[in-house]
């Protein structure tokens, strides 16, 4: 990222909860502020100190402490890494819930304390569903240990949910309990390429009537995040010509027959309706693999020339991709946008989880420039809260957007979530500077 | 003005080069059953290595034939195949019961019939890839050339045409050897010969209107029998972790426990 730097004179890296208690305990009493950071993966800051708040690193605690075979429930320690995790439990035929970019150095602990959304939410759902218990230590040191392994349990307020999604302001995650569909026997990755926005619409429309129980991914990207790809990358593309818009499909399911007939009437219908311009469909691992790296790739290739402003926007479908329009109608009006270094800004891309209604608009930058900033914001929040969208789907609050929080969120609402801030952390030590 | 091309393309459907294999539980073999399978990706680059052959247009391309041996569902490695561009394909079924039962054909079987379709197809040129990823036997183009009694160029990183000669470069140990051959023959590709196409949409709807031909093993009248006995399969051994030494001087000790110095 590029845009965030720590200040801390102190790191410690507890061991186990016990551990994670006395510190907090300590910070508490002494009112020192303490941030808890994972894979330091996030997108918005909240994992950064800003001052002098000493860095609570939950590697240390990567245990894989238990898994039932029969209903495929996961316990583990909060620094346990995403990929270590999903590779244990193809072991055993089961899945991770989610699934990131990320993958290979975030951590379960970060992700739930920012529930992430990722690639494969519109098949299994967000975390709020999949996370049947918590173990958190509160500021004051208390051990709240509801790593509860049951599907349902309605006995009073669902208190684990604040901490999924809180950032790490009411307290520290130390451990999970979360419930593990089974692994997909069957999968296929299809790859199209479309004219516009209204086609990439009906394709969705068409992939969920068609294909519905087996679709597990529904991608978009548009053609200048390609473009960017194929210049940082050199690799070959999938398709031959080239078009505004691209998806990529997935899907999943138990029994290879029954989804490649399904999907091949898929396919003839879209190309037949000419819903799709031009596609592609992977025939094996590799090709499934290197053509999702045309999607999971874009954000690292943005990164190539400096900085990427970034925002992650929920926004009801019909209008998704409108703001990246105007988005860069307005940059390349104030002349801001070009091929060489005079011009701060290398290109203005559109991409995400359609299936989710979320995209990631990013502008690739060869510098931060305050002149740049200062015509994205507050315009990209003015432009979401017009449409009831949010600003910010799954990327959290952090630092970055903690100013911004009202475009999504009444005065209600904010005051409710400061009460409860105010609750479990008195002292504000948790985290401080960010969230709300 | 030279030889039209008639080539064939024998390809082999095998594990997902991306899947880690396993050993059965008998110890007999790879575990198959419930695993997934694709084209060996040498025989992709030769599929594709053909189009492009027919896509250069000189010298032209008569027909592209691709051809698999195997059980039923060799059926979608071949329409893999077909939607890269193969013009037709032959499936040489043998079933999964017989496979269990005598094993999968050896090298020599496969080149044996492979000499029987180039005789029976009238082809000029053989394009396969060097080895399959699943037995690693690198011996089927080989037998083949020398049944044939024609020439062959193995491990090609580039196909050239000069009339009715082949010149194929080939990687070898310090650096590249360039082979001149007159037509018909046989070549194997190597990973660096190009970079395979994705099958298209179009194309997939496409092949599906194409030749598929279904023929035994008897049909071509090859004694196919089995000469090689599996006795065990294993997995390699676990690759032991290493371990960090303080100094040079702890270094040095342990390289002299080791025996190493």
């Amino acid at each position: 990222m590029r845009k965030y730097k720590g200040h801390t004179k102190l790191v410690v890296k507890p061991g186990s909860t016990e551990e994670v208690s006395k510190v907090l305990k300590y910070c508490n009493d002494n009112m020192l502020a303490a941030v808890p950071q994972g894979g330091n993966s996030g997108l918005v800051g909240g994992s950064v100190p800003v001052f002098d708040e000493i860095v609570i690193n939950m590697s240390r605690m990567n245990k894989i402490r238990d898994f039932d075979e029969v209903s495929g429930t996961l316990v583990v320690d909060a620094g346990c890494i995403l990929e270590v995790a999903d590779h244990f439990l193809a072991e055993k035929n089961y899945i991770f819930p989610l699934d990131l970019g990320a993958k290979g150095s975030c951590q379960i602990g970060g992700n739930v304390a920012t529930n992430a959304g990722g690639l494969r939410l519109l098949r299994y759902g967000s975390l709020h569903g999949n996370v049947l218990g918590i173990e958190a230590v509160l500021p004051d040191g208390t051990v709240m240990d509801d790593l509860s392994r049951l599907r349902k349990n309605n006995t009073g307020y669902d208190i684990k949910q604040l901490f999924i999604g809180g950032e790490g302001t009411i307290g520290i995650i130390t451990g999970v309990s979360i419930q593990c569909p089974q692994r997909s026997k069957a999968g296929n990755v299809a790859f199209f390429g479309l004219e516009n926005f209204e086609k990439v619409q009906q394709a969705f429309r068409a992939a969920k009537g068609q294909l519905s129980e087996i679709l597990s991914a529904f991608e978009l990207m548009d053609g200048q995040s390609q473009d960017l790809v194929h210049r940082v990358t050199d690799k070959k593309r999938p398709l031959e010509g080239q078009h505004p818009f691209y998806c990529l499909i997935e899907t999943s399911g138990s029994n290879p027959d029954h989804d490649s007939e399904k999907l091949e009437s898929f396919l003839e219908n879209v190309m037949g309706e000419e819903i799709v311009s031009d596609g592609v469909l992977a025939q094996d691992e590799t090709q499934i693999q290197s053509l999702w790296s045309w999607r999971e790739g874009i954000p690292e290739c943005l990164g190539h020339w400096g900085g990427v402003y970034k925002y992650d926007l929920s926004i009801p479908l019909p209008e998704l991709y409108k703001l990246v329009d105007d988005t860069r109608e307005r940059l390349t009006s104030a002349g801001l946008i070009g091929d060489d270094e005079k011009h701060p800004v290398v290109g203005v891309v559109g991409y995400g989880h359609m299936g989710d209604s979320n995209l990631h608009l990013n502008v690739a930058t060869r510098r931060f420039d305050k002149e740049v900033e200062n015509k994205l914001e507050p315009f990209v929040y003015e432009w979401i809260a017009k449409r009831n969208g949010s600003i910010s789907a799954e990327h959290g609050l952090g630092l970055a957007k903690k100013a911004f929080i009202e475009y999504s969120r009444s005065k209600t609402m904010i005051r409710l979530m400061k009460q409860i801030k105010e609750l479990y952390d008195p002292n504000g030590i948790m985290n401080p500077y960010k969230y709300i | 003005m030279s030889t039209a091309l008639k080539i064939l393309v024998p390809i082999k459907r095998v594990i997902d080069y991306a899947i880690k294999p396993r050993v059965n539980s008998a110890r007999t073999a790879i575990e198959t059953a419930g695993v997934k399978h694709s084209m060996n990706p040498f025989d992709e680059l030769s599929i594709e290595a053909a189009v492009r052959m027919r896509e250069r247009g000189t010298p032209a391309v008569t027909d592209i034939l691709a051809l698999s041996v195997g059980p039923p569902k060799c059926v979608d490695v071949l329409r893999t195949a077909m939607a890269m561009g193969a013009d037709r394909s032959i499936h040489v079924e043998i079933s999964d019961a017989e496979v269990k039962e005598k094993g999968e054909l050896e090298p020599l079987g496969v080149a044996k019939l492979l000499k029987s379709v180039v005789e029976k197809e009238q082809r000029n040129l053989v394009i396969l890839g060097k080895q399959s990823i699943d037995d690693d036997s690198n011996q089927t183009g080989q037998m083949l050339a020398g049944l044939l009694g024609w020439g062959q160029a193995t491990q090609a990183s580039k196909i050239e045409f000069e009339g009715d000669n082949v010149s194929v470069t080939r990687e070898v140990d310090g650096g590249v050897e360039t082979l001149r051959c007159p037509l018909p023959m046989v070549i194997t590709t190597d990973l660096r010969l190009n970079e395979p196409r994705y099958a298209s949409l179009p194309n997939i709807m496409k092949a599906k209107k194409n030749k598929l031909e279904k023929m035994t093993l008897q049909d071509f009248g090859v004694d196919e029998g089995r000469r090689l006995k599996t006795l065990k399969v294993e997995e390699p051994p676990a690759r032991q972790g290493g371990g960090k030494v303080e100094d040079v001087d702890g270094m040095i000790k342990k390289l002299k426990e080791l025996g190493a110095i």
